[in-house]
């Protein structure tokens, strides 16, 4: 599904993503994980197609198809959503009215109606409750006065609206108790199946206890220097990062 | 806020490319009707003021008013106190009056100069639609004269005048004399002294007694020839218990020059009345370079005369190169009630100063006041308030919130709020915000697969919410559309 080939990608003329090759294939979830500065965020903005980021070299192809052709609307109709890792306020617009706006726009660039109101608030009810979240949030305007939690619950559910292919989730377990982190790692669990994927972009382990991920890539400045499978999360809670830059890894920045 | 000086200009900023100056956009009405206009030679001078007088036909009352206003206004100093920047009007160098010829008297629609009829339906005004069925009358004003005024008789069933300025002097000049001048004297200020030596035409509005006017007045001015200062004067008065509801919409072609529209609105309501005036001010705002563009200084104020009277302004201005108004409310009678709905959008190198007066004078009175504002581009946009209650003006409330929105980062929003509060059991509450549309929120919506330009549509809507649900159904279409096309270009 994601194909990521040779990914070099700058900011404001730095280098961040230093030669990225990373494969995702229907119905996995990878972890990206790696130490602060590592381009973890950078990664997954650039699949958003943040403008702040420049690809240099390298491709990205989702689907069969180039992304870096694709506008941001446009790779959000193709199925990739990026679950921001400070997820932005927009006072005046309601929740309801965004995601609504959002799936709409969706469903014309498939060339699909617009949903009904009524079966948008029944779509949305649904998935509130399954979220365990206070339908009065919905009426709010997007993430105005939301805690840090209740923000990525509020991804996750508009996730579970909008069904992504590929759902690109960055620090999504930050900043959640233990609670708020189970509800909303049950959301993903939840929207898993075998023609979607995901793409974890975490700091900590414990979110991988609930998710548990086919692979794990850690990525420190800017290069996967190593992946495995999901032993390799408890072995990073124990062992840290330090050892990434230790000359036998080989990997020095 | 931004210090930025709209004639200099600032270096990008790289992070915020994406909030940018505007890409071409034609203006929508930029186009100029080649109708025969009887126009007067420029300068300001009492020649002038008796020319207009006479082309008018107007009792020898109202030509004094005008002269002593003339003379008021030449003893007066051009104030420059507010936030905006202009280089200095040679009011010598503007025509002040120009009248398409008319060819006949008009009875009916069918006899309009089809000229005059094709501009009026480019400006999507036809006076064929069935206005009547969607209960809007209309009075098209092109240029400095009146053309048809429609309905007259639904109207006249109801005991509901409407009909030009000019129409009132000559049928209803008691009415007129009444009330004309009352709500905002020739010495109120310089634009007023000025507006009421040279103005040309405008609407007059007369409801008696008990009457609620039966259909929505409107109104349409339309600046046409070339250094054409435009001076309207409207005059709209609701007797006990009456109510009507006008809306006044503005559009004006392409120039150069910039062009000076300087009118005076006065409400008057008496006991029990309601007055509710609605605007839409299209006006050319000047090219991306913010060159030419409509200089608008307006008076407008309405008095809250009668027990329990009630006056609201609302108001969505996106045009103009420079706004400089308060309609404000005089809360005289007791228990009387004044509200003013604003959405104001500055954009490029427009700038506006705008805002409102609420002067508390009566018992038990109480005002709202919600102000929008704004900004994109290089657009500067400040907000100006007055809130006085007089000693006396016991249990008076009110209500004030003024919020800014910045689209981009080389606007400017400004707040001055001035509260004057002389009475001790008065209650005034006032509050106000600021937020911005950066870059990061329109990234945010368009990986969700909003459209920039949808994404910035759906956020200043919800910003301007609560004023357009005040406005008059047609109106408040008309007003989101407006604010759409106003916005287009600003960002991405």
């Amino acid at each position: 599904m994601l194909e990521i080939k040779n990914l070099h990608v700058s900011a404001e003329g730095n280098e961040i993503l230093r030669g990225i090759d990373l494969t995702v294939r229907e119905g996995e979830v990878h972890a990206i994980m790696g130490p602060n500065g590592s381009g973890k965020t950078t990664l997954a903005q650039t699949l958003a197609g943040a403008e702040s980021f420049t690809v240099t070299e390298g491709e990205i192809l989702f689907r069969g198809r180039n992304l870096l052709e694709l506008e941001q609307e446009e790779r959000a109709g193709e199925g990739i959503f990026l679950s921001f890792q400070y997820p932005v306020e927009i006072p005046g617009v309601s929740n309801r009215y965004f995601i609504r706006t959002a799936l709409n726009a969706i469903r014309k660039y498939r060339g699909e109606d617009e949903i009904g109101a009524m079966e948008f608030l029944g779509l949305l009810k649904e998935k509130a409750a399954v979220m365990q979240m206070d339908p009065e949030l919905l009426t709010r305007s997007v993430n105005e006065g939301f805690s840090g939690g209740e923000k990525k619950r509020n991804e996750i559910l508009q996730m579970a609206i909008l069904d992504p292919k590929l759902a690109v989730l960055d620090e999504t377990d930050s900043g959640l108790d233990i609670d708020a982190l189970r509800v909303v790692a049950e959301g993903i669990v939840r929207q898993k199946r075998a023609d979607n994927a995901f793409l974890l972009v975490t700091h900590y382990q414990r979110l991988l206890d609930y998710v548990v991920p086919d692979r794990i890539h850690v990525l420190s400045k800017g290069r996967i220097i190593r992946s495995g499978g999901k032993e390799l999360a408890a072995e990073l809670e124990k062992e840290g990062y330090a050892w990434i830059d230790a000359p036998a890894s080989g990997a020095k920045g | 806020m931004s210090n930025v000086d709209p004639s200099v200009p600032t270096p990008d900023a790289g992070a915020n490319a994406e909030i940018q100056d505007m890409a071409d956009r034609e203006y929508k009405y930029g186009f100029v009707s080649a109708i025969d206009s009887d126009v007067a030679p420029k300068g300001l001078s009492e020649d002038i003021v008796r020319l207009i007088s006479s082309k008018k036909n107007e009792p020898d009352w109202m030509l004094a008013w005008r002269l002593q206003a003339l003379e008021r206004w030449r003893r007066m100093e051009e104030p420059r106190w507010a936030m905006v920047d202009y280089d200095p009007i040679d009011y010598q160098d503007i025509i002040y009056y120009a009248a398409p010829k008319k060819k006949k008297t008009l009875k009916s629609l069918d006899e309009v100069d089809p000229e005059i009829r094709a501009t009026f339906e480019k400006l999507g005004i036809s006076l064929d639609e069935q206005k009547r069925l969607s209960g809007v009358a209309v009075d098209a004003v092109l240029d400095s004269a009146s053309v048809a005024t429609t309905f007259q008789s639904t109207l006249a069933e109801a005991g509901v005048i409407f009909c030009s300025f000019g129409e009132a002097v000559q049928k209803h000049p008691d009415l007129v004399r009444r009330y004309m001048g009352s709500v905002v004297p020739a010495g109120d200020n310089y634009f007023a002294a000025l507006n009421a030596a040279v103005f040309t035409d405008g609407s007059f509005v007369f409801v008696p007694k008990g009457v609620v006017c039966p259909l929505e007045l409107s109104t349409y001015f339309r600046i046409n020839t070339a250094n054409t200062g435009q001076f309207e004067r409207t005059l709209i008065v609701a007797e006990e218990r009456a109510a009507v509801s006008y809306l006044e919409g503005c559009t004006a072609p392409r120039r150069d020059e910039n062009q000076l529209h300087a009118a005076v609105v006065e409400l008057v309501a008496l006991d029990e009345a309601k007055i509710k005036y609605s605007t839409v001010q299209n006006w050319y705002p000047g090219d991306k370079d913010g060159k030419g563009g409509i200089y608008n200084f307006v008076t407008k104020r309405g008095h809250c005369r009668g027990r329990k009277s009630h006056i609201s302004w609302t108001q969505v201005e996106t045009g103009s190169a420079i706004t400089w108004k308060y309609p404000g409310c005089v809360l005289q009678g007791d228990e009387s009630v004044g509200e003013f709905y604003s959405v104001a959008l500055t954009n490029n190198y427009q700038q506006a100063d705008t805002g409102t007066k609420m002067i508390h004078v009566g018992k038990n009175t109480r005002s709202t006041i919600i102000s929008k504002g704004i900004s994109a581009g290089r657009g500067q946009n400040a907000y100006r308030g007055q809130v006085k209650v007089l000693a006396g003006a016991t249990g008076a409330r009110n209500f004030s919130q003024c919020d800014s929105l910045l689209l981009g980062d080389r606007c400017g929003a400004h707040t001055f709020p001035y509260l004057d509060v002389g009475e001790p059991t008065a209650q005034v509450e006032h509050e106000a915000s600021t937020s911005k549309v950066g870059e990061d929120q329109l990234f945010y919506c368009r990986q969700w697969g909003i459209s920039t330009e949808d994404a910035v549509s759906m956020i200043v809507n919800g910003f301007c919410k609560e004023v357009f649900k005040e406005l008059p159904m047609e109106f408040a279409v008309e007003a989101q559309k407006l604010l759409g096309i106003s916005l287009e270009g600003t960002v991405g």
